[in-house]
């Protein structure tokens, strides 16, 4: 209950809370559109990335296990992250949720070379001693396919190179338009066991040129590339998802409150109304 | 040509699917050098390299500019996954062949910073391009 003592006092608070509501509502419907947008681009590229799954997935339950670079752990006890969040607060937990589904990962400040997009992951781990090694902040708020590559090819050369021993990324998994759930991916080494499920039976015989290794060699950059840009375009509907969220959510609050406020307003009114009346009945009285 | 010899051409980019239809014969650019495909070809998986690519469909012949992926081909099908592709109406020759000369400067320069497999991806794509617009 908001106690306020003058008209004047609710009054101002009420057009106060008006012209929030407005801007939330405004922030609402822009979120819907850019969400929409998003969605779009999310399916789009879904298509794209179950294919390149797939046809590792099968290269892999053909050839059994490869020794290949891309399939073992570096030397290095370091872990690339690739941590997606947005440069915008005011989509409720979205930003805080990502960046703490990496903490209660298990990874410690020490071991993780941050690789982050998006500012407000980025400096909520810096805050808690987690080390930037490279930023690409500005990419998110319109991600393109370059910039996957950019970022892949950048993590790939700290796999090569034996800086990091693992890679990884954390994004918001965009389940539907009401619940959006922060995930980790291991990108390297690519999980093979997960990978060749019971399904060598169905596979078409396939040939491979030059052979499956260097297939897979090509084919696995690419394919981390992918999820990075599948990853960009699943956290952007995320976000805005949860930023229409919470704005649904403050418009309705803004509503309640001018509703309470505007009860206030007419008792105070009243109140004063009736005061008045009183006074000048008293003032009369005591004239007659 | 006759209905029996058409197969499905899929080509697919990550941010939109870019052609799906019908051809008799489709030839593009791999890593073990130019391939032409026609219907029932043995399954197989490519790598590709920047070049034309060329679908014969049976009212025309299309092309297109594509950027490194890989192609999968079956009996009936066969799916292109590209990095990148585009029609010619949407190639810039003037960035095309800025993009040249700057590669070929960055070769040209030897200096140790060059990262030359870079340099040479850049030319092969702009070279790409410039060859499907003089088509």
């Amino acid at each position: 209950m908001i106690v306020l003592a003058s008209m004047r006092d609710i009054k101002r608070r009420k057009s106060s809370i008006q012209s929030t509501q407005q801007i939330t509502k405004a922030m609402k419907l822009v979120a819907t559109v850019k969400l929409q947008k998003a969605r779009m681009r999310a399916e789009n590229c879904d298509h794209y990335f179950h294919r390149m799954y797939d046809t590792i997935h099968s290269i892999l339950a053909r050839t059994g296990v490869i020794r290949h670079p891309y399939l073992q752990k570096g030397q290095s006890d370091k872990k690339a992250v690739v941590i997606i969040s947005s440069n915008r607060g005011l989509a409720g937990g979205y930003n805080a949720n990502v960046a703490r589904k990496l903490m209660d990962y298990g990874f410690s400040g020490e071991e993780v070379l941050l690789y982050a997009v998006g500012r407000k992951a980025r400096d909520y781990l810096i805050r808690r001693g987690y080390a930037l090694e490279k930023d690409y902040s500005d990419v998110i708020d319109d991600p393109k396919y370059g910039d996957a590559e950019m970022i892949g090819g950048d993590i790939l050369e700290a796999f090569t190179s034996g800086k990091a021993g693992e890679l990884y990324l954390v994004y918001t998994e965009f389940k539907n338009t009401v619940s959006q759930e922060p995930a980790v991916m291991q990108l390297l080494p690519v999980d093979p066991g997960e990978m060749s499920m019971d399904r060598t039976e169905k596979l078409t015989p396939m040939n491979y040129e030059p052979d499956e290794e260097t297939v897979l060699g090509e084919l696995i950059p690419l394919y981390i590339n992918s999820l990075i840009y599948g990853a960009m375009m699943e956290s952007v509907a995320s976000e805005n998802s949860a930023r229409m969220q919470a704005m649904d959510n403050a418009t309705g609050n803004a509503e309640e409150m001018i509703e309470e406020l505007s009860l206030l307003y007419n008792r105070a009114r009243q109140n004063s109304i009736t005061q008045e009346l009183t006074e000048i009945i008293a003032g009369a009285e005591a004239i007659g | 040509m006759a209905e029996k010899d058409l197969f499905e051409v899929e080509i697919i980019c990550p941010d939109h699917p870019f052609y799906e239809g019908q051809a008799s014969m489709i030839e593009f650019n791999t890593s073990e050098g130019q391939v032409g495909i026609y219907k029932n070809h043995v399954p197989e998986t490519l790598i590709l390299r920047s070049g034309i690519v060329t679908i014969t469909t049976p009212g025309e012949k299309l092309q297109a500019a594509l950027h490194s992926g890989f192609a999968e081909v079956l009996k009936e099908k066969v799916t292109i996954m590209a990095q990148a592709a585009e029609w010619p109406r949407e190639i810039d020759l003037e960035r095309a062949r800025k993009a040249e000369s700057r590669a070929r400067e960055r070769l040209g320069s030897s200096r140790e910073n060059v990262d030359v497999l870079r340099a040479e991806m850049a030319l092969n794509r702009a070279l790409t391009r410039i060859g499907l617009m003089k088509k």
